[in-house]
């Protein structure tokens, strides 16, 4: 295993589309949830323990070898809102491109078969790092750094934030992203025997109708 | 079944619908246990109703509380509660948990609607309420949640709510919130100050077919068609009324059943 290809896969500029989304900042920055770093810190504390937990136990169940198909069915029932659902297998499909090219796999190339329009991104992050030779822990805080990282650069872009601020507000987040990455590592653990039912689930009620009413509009900066 | 023990109460309460061959919905078993009494009420048409009556106060700390409602095919159960359900701070140590186990056979029809759950200052609940439908059955479920009672902290509740139709998961989700739940869960991302949080899960057949549109109301709610034969109301508002408000007028906007 090289550690250097986490870098390789958590880099902001790896070639997966993320940079298009802002997992729910720009909706919350409209409404005014989000107006500063303060703010934006409580957004990524929230969002980390919830979908960033959620997508961070996928993705480590994934590279644990945990059939993807039923990976994605479980995302599927962990993520309510239709608009988030089509965002993450939109993402899923830009990164298992990406990763392709990257780390050439047979597995990778069978999720594309068995997932053509896409397959939630988790999932195909988990598959990405097994294909890179990382682990489930690996993966966790990957998907658990991106879960955080993706609001706060799109925030400094919708409000002009201060960069130093706004790295700031991921470095504070650190111990809390260890956690949340050891939680999702001992629940995919748990998941290869007992079945994805013991992944996690944290819902976020705002991240969720935020994403419907983000999507309702007729003109956004982001994706999602 | 109830019993008193160092570390709280357990008890468990059964429902069980029949299709009594004539049209209407039999209860072959209603077992009330200790906190959890029972009381079938007049039925409307087909549908036999349940009302979950509080005995005692709510889940203390220690306390495990479980309530089974199976519906049986071709029967039609509703079931609802006479009043808010409060978690309370309890004298032994420990979290209280109250669990929940449906199960809806094909034709079958259950409406699972009891009033709030109100999470008081110093309480520590852990909720699970879990779904089984068969292909054609039919289901409604409201949670609501209100965090303390007017002008009070809340107390610690985690609550997950998971439904499978012909065995798959169509929702399985779980919010945590209160002091001692992982962090920023009154921020922007989770309820931002609001008080209460609900859901509304609507199961119907024909949804696989012609899935709800996915709508908002306002900034406090959404109506989204789920991953299956579904559809959920989110929403979140200042107190338990709003949310009631919010929930009814997303609930009139599905569909006719």
């Amino acid at each position: 295993m090289s550690r250097a290809a986490l870098l390789v896969l958590a880099d902001g500029r790896f070639p997966a589309g993320g940079h298009a989304h802002s997992g729910g900042a720009e909706a919350a920055v409209k409404a005014g949830r989000i107006s500063g770093a303060a703010s934006l810190g409580e957004f990524c504390r929230g969002r980390l323990h919830t979908a960033g937990l959620t997508a961070a136990g996928l993705s480590a169940a994934a590279a644990l070898g945990i059939d993807p198909v039923a990976l994605d069915r479980a995302a599927d029932a962990r993520t309510p809102s239709p608009a988030l659902r089509v965002a993450a297998r939109k993402l899923g499909r830009q990164l298992l491109r990406a990763a392709r090219a990257t780390w050439p796999s047979a597995e990778l190339d069978a999720l594309g078969r068995e997932f053509p329009k896409g397959a939630h991104q988790p999932v195909v992050l988990g598959l990405a790092a097994r294909a890179a030779g990382l682990g489930p822990v690996d993966a966790a805080y990957c998907a658990a750094y991106e879960s955080v990282s993706g609001p706060t650069s799109a925030t400094v872009r919708l409000l002009s934030l201060d960069p130093f601020d706004a790295t700031r507000v991921l470095a504070r987040l650190a111990p809390e992203l260890d956690r949340v990455a050891d939680r999702a590592v001992e629940a995919a653990r748990k998941a290869v025997g007992e079945g994805v039912d013991a992944l996690p689930a944290g819902s976020a009620p705002l991240l969720e109708i935020g994403a419907e009413v983000h999507a309702a509009w007729p003109v956004r900066l982001f994706a999602s | 079944m109830n019993v008193r023990t160092g570390a709280g109460v357990r008890s468990l309460a059964r429902i069980v619908a029949r299709d009594d061959g004539r049209g209407g919905t039999s209860l072959p078993v209603l077992e009330s246990d200790g906190p959890l009494a029972l009381r079938r009420t007049r039925a409307t048409g087909s549908e036999a109703r349940v009302m979950l009556v509080g005995a005692m106060s709510g889940p203390l700390g220690g306390d495990h509380f479980t309530v089974e409602g199976r519906v049986e095919e071709g029967a039609r159960l509703s079931v609802g509660s006479a009043a808010a359900t409060i978690a309370l701070p309890g004298q032994a140590k420990g979290e209280a948990r109250y669990d929940v186990r449906l199960d809806v056979a094909d034709h079958g029809e259950l409406h699972w609607l009891p009033e709030q759950l109100i999470s008081a200052q110093g309480s520590d609940l852990y909720v699970t309420t879990r779904v089984e439908l068969a292909p054609t059955a039919r289901f409604v479920l409201r949670e609501e949640q209100v965090l303390g009672r007017v002008g009070e902290e809340p107390g610690r509740l985690t609550s997950r709510l998971t439904v499978r139709v012909a065995g798959q998961a169509v929702l399985d989700q779980e919010l945590a919130c209160g002091p001692g739940a992982p962090g920023g869960w009154d921020g922007p991302a989770v309820l931002a100050g609001h008080r209460a949080v609900g859901q509304l899960v609507v199961v119907r057949p024909e949804f696989a077919a012609e899935p709800v549109a996915a709508t908002v109301l306002g900034e406090g709610a959404s109506v989204v068609p789920l991953a299956g034969p579904a559809a959920l109301v989110t929403a979140v508002a200042p107190d338990a009324l709003r949310l009631r408000r919010l929930l009814e007028e997303a609930f009139a906007s599905l569909p006719r059943a």
